[in-house]
């Protein structure tokens, strides 16, 4: 019989907990919670017409749509790639693995500034990548293609990044077991190995298109910005306020905010899904 | 009937070996299309930002191979570049971003350490309701755009907003405030306090994060005992919480920094953008991009892709060390 640790709910042994949770919830409340409050008070000054016109105004329209299908194309097309890059990082042996390794986290540590006018100039008709599509007819910068590239490259490591744990935890007998069943190596990927990484694929999906759907600053110097064509919902937001039409820019906000606050419950959950599966997988 | 012969040549290792991979030109494929795909949108970029930076006494057509033929040339055009390339930096308006920027990450990342280890603390170490409410909260920063991040503020502070409404220069409902602010010429939207706090709140969850799965895995019997021999509160904090959360910590302090160097929507609404006095780094290099000095805005950008390098190359030693030390502790 091991004696249990000591897990009293009156008697704490260990101090500051009041004095820590006390700052924690005071400096969530400070930064977070009240101001994230005023833009749900802001919305009550306006009317419940005025409110419904302002987010269903045209331009805003075709900028959810845009926002909405780039983000969703740019973290689909993550999901493929993404999960060719975990698979190759954790399987093969490669030269210059680890320094691959280590890059793929750029668009984490690079300012989204950075990545627009570099993302921008790479695909200008004069760029590196440009003159090589401007004779194919393929215009980049300034159309919806350079928003999806330049979303792409945001959500590139919240896939590799989810699948490669599980990559790695993934029991080789099973894989054994079925091939000497008789599956084929394609069959073993196909419906051993991938039903396995669903819900890290799915998380990684949510996690970039969620980043993707807020991305700003690396969208707005490649989009060119031209209303009802390359406008995203933040640039909606920042035109409402440059005109100090705080009004309008805060409904369309709230638009944005219900919109994440889904897909984070909706990442929770997927992520409580994958836990399950890994900590299965390690049983 | 099998000949002994063949499975003798057929040793477990190569069976093993064949189950569980892919033939040897489905392997180069995969390589070569993660390889393509990464070149394009991380590697390219990257050394695209650098190329940028020192174009200037390359700018018809570039850097060629040819140049390699004429050094006088070539020595003539580096010059030039890199001229242009320290003048830029040096600017005062770019100095200011700088110092502007080193305020704004100088303030935001030990408030957001302090936040971390303490929510930390209380969430790892006690039990008590609403934990799974809070954690969700903590990430709520996450999964706001930078642009609303920065709206926020301007609601509660600007002057259409909270502040603005209770310091209403006709009808003040704090006239000792509206007073002392105005004595003080205290600002916050449009000027540095703005900036900050919108860069605490872009920065928030990340030491956080880091430290309650960290603290989580650790449980509390060290810590206890510690107690039960005698420790007060911070001897155990100090000599043994620390040690134990040091790297977990640092990682958090890297990915916390260079996002707050690094920020650009949240500021951008914030800030005003005056140049010399609330523009930070990102800020000043879309300005230098929205003047078409396009070498200009690459020069100040190398500065924070050169950051970036080291986070990326700071935050692969942390994660080397600690599995390092994991192993240690699996061996013991």
């Amino acid at each position: 019989m091991a004696a249990k640790p000591i897990r009293s709910r009156k008697i704490r042994v260990l101090p500051g907990f009041k004095l820590t949770l006390g700052f924690t919830l005071f400096y969530l409340g400070l930064i977070v919670l009240i101001p994230l409050g005023a833009v749900f008070w802001k919305t009550t000054t306006l009317t419940w017409p005025q409110f419904w016109q302002t987010i269903t105004m045209p331009t805003a329209m075709a900028s959810y749509r845009l926002t909405f299908g780039a983000s969703f194309f740019a973290a689909l097309v993550n999901v493929v790639f993404g999960l060719v890059v975990a698979w190759v990082l954790v399987r093969y042996e490669f030269f210059g693995k680890k320094i691959v390794d280590a890059l793929v986290d750029l668009p984490f540590a690079l300012p989204t500034a950075v990545a627009g006018i570099t993302l921008a100039a790479l695909y200008s008709d004069h760029g590196w990548v440009g003159q090589l599509l401007s004779p194919l007819g393929i215009k980049v910068a300034n159309t919806q293609l350079g928003i999806f590239i330049a979303l792409t490259f945001i959500g590139l490591p919240f896939i590799v990044r989810t699948v490669q744990p599980i990559l790695e935890d993934l029991d080789p007998e099973l894989e054994e077991a079925a091939s000497s069943l008789g599956a084929s190596r394609w069959q073993v990927f196909w419906r051993v190995i991938l039903p396995m990484l669903t819900p890290a694929l799915l998380t990684g999906f949510a996690l970039a298109f969620a980043r993707a759907l807020g991305e700003y600053g690396s969208v707005i110097f490649i989009a060119g910005n031209i209303p009802m064509k390359t406008q995203i919902t933040p640039v909606i937001i920042m035109g409402e306020l440059d005109m100090f039409d705080y009004g309008k820019a805060t409904a369309i906000a709230v638009v944005m905010l219900v919109v994440s606050f889904v897909l984070l419950l909706s990442i929770n959950v997927l992520q409580w899904w994958t836990n399950r599966y890994n900590t299965h997988n390690l049983a | 009937m099998t000949p002994v012969a063949t499975t003798f040549r057929s040793p477990p290792q190569v069976v093993h070996h064949h189950t569980t991979s892919e033939p040897p030109a489905v392997r180069r494929a995969l390589i070569a299309v993660a390889l393509v795909f990464l070149s394009l949108f991380l590697f390219l970029p990257l050394a695209a930002v650098f190329a940028q930076a020192f174009s200037k006494g390359f700018q018809s057509g570039g850097f060629q191979l040819g140049m390699l033929l004429h050094p006088i040339d070539l020595m003539r055009s580096l010059k030039v570049s890199l001229s242009f390339y320290f003048q830029t930096i040096s600017e005062p308006n770019c100095l200011a971003a700088i110092k502007l920027t080193l305020i704004a990450s100088a303030i935001s990342v030990p408030l957001n350490c302090v936040f971390g280890v303490c929510a930390a603390w209380a969430i790892a170490k006690f039990d008590f309701r609403g934990k799974n409410i809070l954690l969700t909260l903590i990430d709520l920063p996450f999964s706001v755009s930078p642009v609303i991040a920065g709206l926020i503020y301007v609601l509660v502070f600007g002057a259409q907003g909270w502040l603005g409404l209770y310091l209403n220069a006709d009808n003040p409902k704090f006239p000792w405030l509206a007073n002392w602010l105005n004595e003080h010429n205290i600002k916050i939207i449009f000027a540095v306090p703005g900036i900050v706090l919108a860069t605490i709140f872009v920065t928030f969850p990340f030491v956080a994060r880091e430290l309650i799965p960290l603290m989580q895995a650790q449980g509390r019997s060290e810590e206890e005992a510690a107690r039960v021999l005698g420790a007060s509160g911070w001897q155990t904090f100090w000599r043994v919480t620390v040690p134990n959360i040091k790297w977990g910590l640092i990682y958090g302090v890297i990915l916390c920094n260079a996002r707050a160097m690094g920020e650009f929507g949240a500021v951008s609404v914030v800030s005003g953008k005056i140049r010399g006095q609330t523009n930070t780094i990102p800020l000043h290099i879309e300005a230098l991009y929205d003047d078409y000095n396009f070498t200009g805005a690459f020069a100040v950008a190398s500065l924070l892709a050169f950051l970036a390098l080291i986070t990326l190359g700071l935050k692969t030693w942390v994660e080397h060390k600690n599995a390092a030390l994991n192993e240690i502790e699996i061996s013991k």
